[in-house]
């Protein structure tokens, strides 16, 4: 059996109804349990950026990432490890407020996990803290000892490491792809 | 350009854009629009009503499959929908290009649970190569185009179009661009020429090569390229269930069919060769019985045009990403004139001993024997057909002896439900291909299970006039369950009988003509005048139920552990 770890999966789309779907699809027939998702549109107009990341072999996710890319309407999917990219998550806690000031922590929480407060009342306080996992994780930890009421977590965003911007070239490829395209239509209605 | 024009009638006019000159179809409540439309263009496009819209799709399939065109159907919403899911998955993983065309209820009725509403996208995008719902009339033509260019090329594919009412009867101008690009979708890769010259390295340095060839090597007319190829370094050609007739059963390179009921020679030499061709086709698990036991001497190299089947089952050590035909005449110059006959011969050995051990018997029992049996009957039809005749089968026991059994002369000439195994798939398959295929004979072979299951298709064929000779191979049983039954569930024969009905005054209901064949002095005659009959003929073969279709690898079992009968291994 091959060693499992955490593989990050990031899908280029068009911006259409039903390709999340698609892609989420491809995981679940093969029941791979998506452990976070972030989907959003990118800096290219009309092209949509989905992240997965998945506990898998790496057999499971190039597998996966092949049958992604059969998808009309996916332009590209690539696989990475963490050591490919740089990524981060954003966590939300919510915290009553009089047990972080009854305790005098709130300071030394927000140095030590580099953290920010987001909102104060007078009923909760509310935290955010960007970073890895077991760095929102140990916030978490550290919170439950003052009665958090509310914990979420994002989905992965990465950017990759390499110097070479592989969407944009292929988009480019694309770009040129589309135009001899058309250009062999237009001789061929010229003839 | 000012003119305006439904979303129906610019279905129409695309559809005779796209060079679509018939289709297969049942009309409803949601798809009204396109039918009254269809009503003004049937000097240019034929429908076929079939009785079922099950029976709508396998007929296009069957179109397809044997035409090289891409298959039409067209059906309202709800449970016209659902009927050709079945079609839709069969046509996918079979690789069939379709465009399936889908009524739906009316924008804002989309998520109310409507009458005849269903979520078709939701279930066709699993189970098509891309599926879109069209709201706006405008969005039909480009729509339209992108599915007949996505469904006919690359690997192909069934395409679904899911058209709302408002689509349908909305107003827009007339404009058809035919599509040749989609961003991020390449059908046709970049040939390689690394790829090909390593790939010809390993044909040159081969001593035990076979080739396999799969639906890949029809389905971009590579039949003659394969053979030329083959017969230039001396390579036997094995076929999956679907390659078969890429190559004709009586050339001498043909090793024969591949698979948990092939041919010996082909399955035993897999574990013999040093090199696997793989052309157009996907290591099925029908093929490769258990992987780990399977190519144990050989390397592998694998020639398909869908990256993603690249690893998939087997471990390949080389491969070409290129369309069969492609590949095949980019390598032709590279490959070496050969010479392999002690390697060639032991497949005629192999072969001589199938002949000898199993198909003698089966094909040519004693005559003390009182029943027919389902080998000697195709065997007796394969003979007495008419030169490039096209073979369409059920699933089953029908589809394995006429597969074994039938010989082929032509490309293109067998039209099966291989990956999705569809019970019911062959007369509606059969109307299909007739109609693609209209100067060939169309000779189906079926069960009397899975007739039963579309036989509201003979409908369809007293309505056309569909010529289509149709013999059941009837044992008043589900026979390959049974025959599983046997073999692995200690006889326990759990819902296998069927208490038949007669086939041939049902026959006569839809005034098809036909025949029982109880014995063997009545096979012969009856095939006869089977063939010498202008129009649909049906025979009602009564076969020994206990009767099984061997060799047989069992399921789990290497692709080398050869079933001659009950009691006997290869």
């Amino acid at each position: 059996m091959q060693q499992t770890c955490l593989y990050t999966v990031t899908v280029f789309t068009d911006d259409q109804v039903g390709l999340l779907n698609q892609v989420s699809i491809v995981f679940t027939r093969r029941r791979q349990n998506i452990e976070s998702l972030s989907a959003s549109p990118t800096s290219i107009p009309g092209v949509s950026k989905f992240t997965f990341t998945c506990w898998s072999t790496l057999r499971m996710m190039e597998q996966v990432v092949k049958q992604i890319e059969k998808r009309v309407g996916v332009l590209k999917a690539f696989l990475h490890t963490d050591d490919d990219i740089v990524y981060q998550n954003i966590a939300l806690y919510k915290v009553p407020t009089r047990s972080l000031v009854d305790n005098h922590v709130v300071e030394k929480i927000l140095r030590r996990h580099n953290a920010r407060i987001l909102e104060i009342t007078e009923a909760y306080t509310v935290i955010e803290k960007t970073g890895h996992n077991d760095e929102t994780r140990a916030l978490f930890e550290e919170l439950m000892q003052y009665g958090l009421t509310q914990y979420v977590r994002s989905g992965r965003v990465a950017v990759t490491k390499d110097a070479a911007e592989h969407f944009t070239a292929f988009l480019e490829e694309q770009r040129r792809l589309e135009q001899s395209q058309a250009d062999a239509a237009a001789n061929s209605n010229d003839n | 350009m000012n003119e305006r024009i439904t979303g129906a009638e610019v279905l129409m006019r695309g559809l005779v854009a796209e060079g679509v000159d018939r289709v297969f179809g049942y009309p409803g409540g949601a798809i009204m629009p396109v039918y009254d439309k269809l009503f003004d263009f049937t000097s240019s496009i034929t429908h076929i009503l079939t009785r079922h819209e099950q029976g709508a799709i396998h007929a296009a399939q069957g179109y397809a499959r044997v035409s090289g065109r891409t298959g039409v159907v067209i059906v309202t919403s709800g449970p016209g929908a659902t009927n050709v899911v079945t079609g839709l998955t069969d046509a996918m993983l079979d690789s069939t290009p379709l465009v399936v065309i889908t009524g739906q209820v009316s924008v804002s009725a989309l998520g109310t649970d409507a009458f005849q509403e269903t979520d078709m996208i939701g279930l066709a995008q699993p189970i098509t190569k891309w599926a879109i719902q069209i709201q706006r009339p405008e969005d039909i033509a480009p729509a339209l185009a992108q599915a007949f260019y996505v469904a006919s090329t690359g690997r192909p594919g069934p395409v679904v179009l899911d058209l709302t009412k408002d689509a349908q009867l909305g107003l827009t101008s007339w404009q058809y661009t035919p599509c040749r690009f989609v961003r991020g979708y390449l059908p046709k890769p970049v040939l390689d020429m690394e790829q090909v010259r390593a790939a010809a390295d390993m044909i040159n340095a081969a001593r035990r090569p076979m080739i396999l060839a799969g639906q890949g090597v029809a389905l971009s007319n590579a039949e003659q390229l394969l053979i030329s190829l083959a017969e230039k370094a001396d390579i036997p050609v094995a076929c999956t269930l679907l390659g078969l007739s890429a190559i004709p059963s009586g050339h001498p390179l043909f090793a024969g069919m591949l698979g948990m009921h092939g041919n010996v020679a082909p399955n035993y030499n897999t574990n013999r060769a040093d090199l696997l061709i793989a052309v157009g086709m996907r290591f099925d698990d029908r093929v490769t019985g258990d992987t780990t036991r399977y190519a144990t001497q050989a390397k592998i190299l694998h020639i398909d045009i869908d990256a993603s089947e690249f690893d998939k089952n087997i471990r390949t050590d080389a491969r070409v990403h290129a369309d069969a035909s492609e590949a095949l005449s980019a390598l032709m110059p590279l490959v070496d004139k050969a010479e392999h006959s002690s390697w060639r011969r032991s497949f005629a050995r192999h072969a001589a001993a199938e002949q000898s051990r199993v198909v003698a018997a089966a094909v040519n029992p004693p005559e003390s024997e009182p029943l027919l049996n389902m080998h000697q009957v195709v065997h007796c039809v394969s003979e007495h057909a008419p030169e490039g005749a096209i073979l369409v089968t059920d699933v089953g026991q029908n589809q394995m002896a006429s597969a074994r059994n039938f010989r082929f002369s032509h490309p293109k000439s067998i039209v099966t439900s291989g990956a999705l195994g569809t019970m019911g798939f062959g007369l509606p398959a059969a109307i299909g291909a007739k109609m693609g295929a209209p100067n060939r004979t169309v000779c189906l072979f079926t069960g009397d299970g899975g007739f039963q299951m579309t036989l509201q298709e003979l409908g369809t064929i007293m309505q056309y006039g569909t010529d289509v000779k149709i013999v059941i191979l009837n044992n008043n049983f589900l026979g390959n369950v049974r025959q599983w039954q046997s073999l692995f569930f200690k006889n326990r024969f759990s819902q296998t009988p069927m208490l038949n009905p007669d086939f041939i005054a049902l026959a006569r209901a839809y005034a098809i003509e036909g025949e029982d064949v109880e014995s063997r002095n009545e096979l012969i005659p009856a095939v006869e005048r089977m063939f010498a009959h202008h129009g649909a003929y049906i025979l009602n073969v009564n076969i020994d139920p206990a009767a099984m279709i061997f060799p047989m690898t069992p399921p789990g079992e290497s692709v080398d552990t050869i079933m001659l009968n009950q009691n006997e291994y290869y």
